[in-house]
């Protein structure tokens, strides 16, 4: 059975098309990302899927349990963190999560747990309101597992977070991912993505582009590599003689040539002493989103 | 009830009483703010009622001099007299406003001159005097009186401003803090997606709202026992028999208020505005019903206006029961007619409000 079975969702807000036709099949114990430029539907999507809104037409099952109209008996089973941290004024971080918990009926025991895995022992007294950024994004995320969701939602989870914290959350997430739970989640980083999913999902103006493991999705890009050699190593000319370069330019970094078959020139590079701080780049996520999303700014 | 909804719902109502707690300028206004004015009037106008009235003297008047000694103690709790022999003198002290009269005899005529500037003085002054006079006369006559007035107050003889002042202030404060709260929590946790994350949580929108209404009444069952703490301590306040009655009505009444605060907060995108909104609801509805000053002077107009708002029967219900020393069926009225509204706002409330703030 499939975690998550979406079909052909719809939403629009008056005029606007933010979800246009998604459909998605998520399986047990799955990782999958959503990619997409701000105001793609990201967030809208997910909110279907979690029941807390209700689509236009479409249908979402999570567990096999329908969302909507709000379900009593899948709400347990499910965690959710939304995009906005959402907590009780003036209750300090350990009282929020205590109170998460008991709105489960977790035991407290577990909850502090929690506060520990995300790092945020030292601020467990500190209220909400006192909180970094990426504090209250952790405390946020710890609400959102203190139960134990098999199903799990995060809605860009590591934005605001510092370098140590998003290692650790990546390392949390894989935690929980490998212990069988099935993890939905939006971001903008794409070695986030590239690191942690076993398929993401670019979606653009409501719907899903494509939807693939991102190692399938680079290759089905098919971007040429890009080689630079440092400054002084090589002239323009000299470089566009190279056998398989398509293409060379003065960059700032020195020449960057442009290649299907790096393996070729690399090795052409190595037989002329020419090897040093060389830099070989092929297609990355970040190629396959700009690819297929473009580079215009989005409303 | 099952065991997590009892930890769900004793969890909600911990997070939101702390909440209150912690959140200065609420506590201020729920509870600081109302004392303040219960101070004020219980204890600088408290005397205001008995003050007497300044006479001045000119001279030998013998219809006051020679009263007998009852007569007199009832001419000095009236009366504050100073002697003077200067008439012109004590004359443009009345003028000035420093005395209330001043008297004098021409003959077997007493004269008494006043200002009209205070007309309650004024009056009491000329039925005084006449009073004392005639009294004289009859004296003089030899024969007993035919008629006798004895006077009796309805109400207890301790009946003071505070008596009167209590119920009413005490009404505004729960009046306020009631809608003020759940204006507040409405547009807090909707602006804060909070409202989102609790329809995720297992926990049924009764368990939610019960803890809500649960922690407002415990507040004004607080505010109630601070107000009759502090009035019965410091200003005197006594309570008549069925005055535990205002605990049923002050419940209905927080139910009825909380209604009008979600109704301001389903009306307004803030929180600041949705506290604007009750705000300019409950404090002319407060001068309205009665809250500062009794409205028996009020044009008739103003009267039926007040009877169409809930916080007027609240605090008569509350004077009724509390100080007038009626019977516990005085409550029922009021009950029934703030819960009617109670209800009735609620549906409006409800149809009006949306999950989203925009
Ligand atoms: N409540 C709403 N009312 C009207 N329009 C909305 C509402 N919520 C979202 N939208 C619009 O729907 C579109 C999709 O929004 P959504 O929040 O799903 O985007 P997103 O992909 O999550 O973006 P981001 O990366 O910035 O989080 C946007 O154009 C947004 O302006
Ligand atoms: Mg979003």
């Amino acid at each position: 059975m499939a975690a998550i079975e979406v079909v052909d969702l719809t939403m629009t807000y008056g005029d606007l098309r933010a979800v246009d036709g998604v459909s998605l099949e998520v399986a047990e114990g799955e990782f999958v990302g959503i990619l997409g430029p701000n105001g793609a539907g990201k967030t809208t999507t997910l909110e279907i899927i979690e029941g807390l809104r209700r689509p236009d037409s479409g249908t979402a099952r999570v567990l096999g349990e329908r969302v909507w109209p709000r379900n009593p008996r899948l709400l347990p089973r499910m965690g959710v963190q939304l995009q906005a941290s959402s907590f009780f004024e003036r209750l300090t971080a350990r009282e929020q999560i205590h109170t998460f918990a008991a709105l489960y009926a977790v035991p407290t025991a577990a909850a502090d747990a929690w506060l520990e895995r995300v790092g945020l022992v030292d601020k467990a007294d500190s209220r909400v309101e006192d909180l970094s950024g990426g504090q209250a994004q952790r405390l946020s995320i710890a609400c959102a597992l203190v139960h134990g969701p098999e199903v799990v939602f995060l809605d860009e989870p590591t934005a605001a977070l510092d370098p140590q914290a998003r290692r650790n959350l990546w390392d949390l997430l894989s935690g929980l991912n490998d212990s069988g739970r099935t993890v939905v989640l939006t971001t903008h980083y794409m070695d986030e993505a590239e690191v942690l999913c076993d398929r993401v999902a670019i979606m653009d103006a409501g719907r899903i582009l494509e939807c693939d493991s991102p190692a399938a999705l680079i290759r089905d890009l098919d971007a040429p590599a890009r080689i630079t050699v440092a400054p002084g190593q090589i002239t323009l000319e000299d470089a566009r003689a190279i056998a398989g370069v398509t293409n060379a330019n003065e960059g700032a970094e020195g020449v960057v040539l442009t290649t299907r078959e790096p393996a070729t020139v690399v090795s052409y590079l190595a037989q002329h002493d020419q090897l040093d701080g060389v830099r070989v780049q092929t297609g990355t996520l970040e190629d396959v989103f700009l690819d297929l999303t473009g580079r215009e700014y989005r409303a | 009830m099952s065991a997590p909804r009892v930890s769900a719902f004793v969890a909600l109502s911990t997070a939101i009483l702390r909440g209150f707690v912690r959140d200065r300028s609420s506590v201020f206004f729920a509870v600081i703010f109302p004392l303040m004015f219960l101070v004020l009037f219980g204890g600088i106008f408290s005397d205001q009622s008995q003050s007497k009235v300044d006479l001045i003297q000119v001279g030998d008047v013998s219809l006051v001099d020679n009263l007998p000694p009852d007569a007199r103690a009832a001419f000095e709790q009236t009366f504050v007299v100073t002697r003077s022999d200067d008439l012109a003198r004590a004359i443009a002290a009345v003028r000035k406003g420093d005395a209330d009269v001043a008297i004098e005899m021409q003959g077997d005529t007493l004269v008494a001159h006043y200002t009209q500037t205070d007309q309650v003085k004024a009056a009491i002054t000329q039925g005084a005097l006449q009073a004392f006079v005639d009294g004289t006369n009859v004296a003089l006559s030899g024969r007993p009186p035919k008629f006798d007035l004895t006077a009796e107050r309805v109400e207890d003889d301790s009946l003071k401003t505070i008596q009167f002042v209590t119920p009413g202030l005490l009404g505004w404060a729960v009046a306020m803090s009631a809608s003020f709260g759940a204006a507040a929590t409405l547009q807090g946790w909707r602006q804060s997606k909070l409202l989102r994350r609790l329809q995720l949580a297992p926990v049924s929108t009764r368990t939610v709202v019960g803890a809500r209404v649960t922690v407002t009444v415990a507040i004004a069952l607080v505010q109630m026992a601070i107000f009759i703490g502090l009035g019965a301590a410091a200003f005197g306040l006594t309570l008549t028999g069925s005055w535990w009655m205002a605990v049923p009505l002050l419940v209905v009444g927080t139910l009825c208020f909380m209604a009008l605060g979600l109704l301001a907060g389903a009306l307004t995108k803030t929180q600041e505005a949705a506290v604007n909104a009750a705000n300019f609801i409950v404090l002319p509805m407060a001068f309205l019903s009665g809250s500062f000053f009794p409205l028996d002077g009020a044009p008739g107009w103003l009267q039926a206006v007040s009877e169409a708002l809930p916080l007027r029967h609240l605090n008569d219900g509350m004077l009724d029961v509390m100080v007038r020393g009626e019977g516990p069926s005085a409550a029922l009225i009021p009950i029934a007619i703030l819960a009617t509204f109670a209800i009735v706002v609620t549906l409006i409330a409800a149809r009006l409000f949306s999950w989203e703030s925009s």
